[in-house]
């Protein structure tokens, strides 16, 4: 009873779209990319080494798709319908934390290679290394790009602005500062 | 010392934000026609090889 590694694949469709669309900032593109990585994928899969991580090799498919025709474009397909930043309801955040829809409106000003190497290292929780093999590039490109992505939205959000940021999660401050706001647990 | 700090509470912000508007993206449903493409890919496959010995 040999496993047909492809039979894995509808697993990872939820995380494909979801890194699609955080690429090409548009739903019906993100879709269409989306597809053509599952034809691919079925018709490669003997170039999958068993016991790999899939969904990195999936995510690699999508990204060479869509860089691919970015070539050929010759430019970065623009948000310009804000399809991205429409597509997903908004939830209450009563917590304080960063308002969604604007961290949202900051995520798709990046680059394409920035969206890409923060989504994967910072969202899907890939290894640097990980992240290096799927997009093809040395690991410190990987960090470089996360952190100049991260410096960017600070700089979008104006988190560098001290105010700013002790209105964001004060409990996520609590963990990363070390300390516990007063009337904490204990 | 401090601004490594303050580097680090930015990166866990940014992070927190954007796992949430990821895990956004992950609990949409998956479009039937993702599946169907699937099952198509499947059959296709199955009619080949019975057809013939590849």
């Amino acid at each position: 009873m040999s496993a047909d590694p492809r039979d894995e694949i509808v697993e990872h469709l939820p995380a494909l779209r979801a890194f699609a669309l955080s690429l090409t900032r548009n739903g019906a593109l993100a879709d269409d990319m989306v597809q053509d990585t599952l034809v691919k994928a079925w018709s490669k899969i003997h170039t999958f080494e068993q016991g790999t991580n899939m969904r990195a090799w999936l995510f690699t498919i999508l990204r060479n798709t869509y860089y691919s025709n970015r070539r050929k474009a010759g430019r970065e397909v623009s948000d310009a319908e804000g399809t991205f930043t429409d597509s997903l309801s908004e939830k209450p955040a009563h917590d304080g934390r960063l308002q969604l829809e604007d961290f949202r409106r900051a995520f798709v000003q990046l680059s394409d290679e920035q969206r890409e190497a923060l989504i994967l290292v910072g969202a899907q929780g890939f290894a640097y290394e990980d992240a290096a093999e799927t997009c093809g590039v040395a690991v410190g490109t990987i960090k470089s790009r996360v952190n100049r992505a991260r410096a960017r939205l600070v700089e979008l959000l104006k988190l560098d602005d001290e105010d700013e940021l002790e209105m964001t999660d004060q409990a996520t401050m609590a963990v990363v500062s070390g300390r516990r706001t007063s009337g904490a647990l204990n | 010392m401090g601004q490594n700090r303050a580097k680090a509470k930015e990166a866990e912000v940014i992070d927190e934000n954007l796992r949430r508007v990821y895990e956004d993206m992950l609990d949409e449903k998956v479009p039937d026609r993702f599946l169907d493409l699937i099952a198509r890919l499947k059959a296709s496959e199955t009619a080949d090889s019975e057809s013939g010995d590849r």
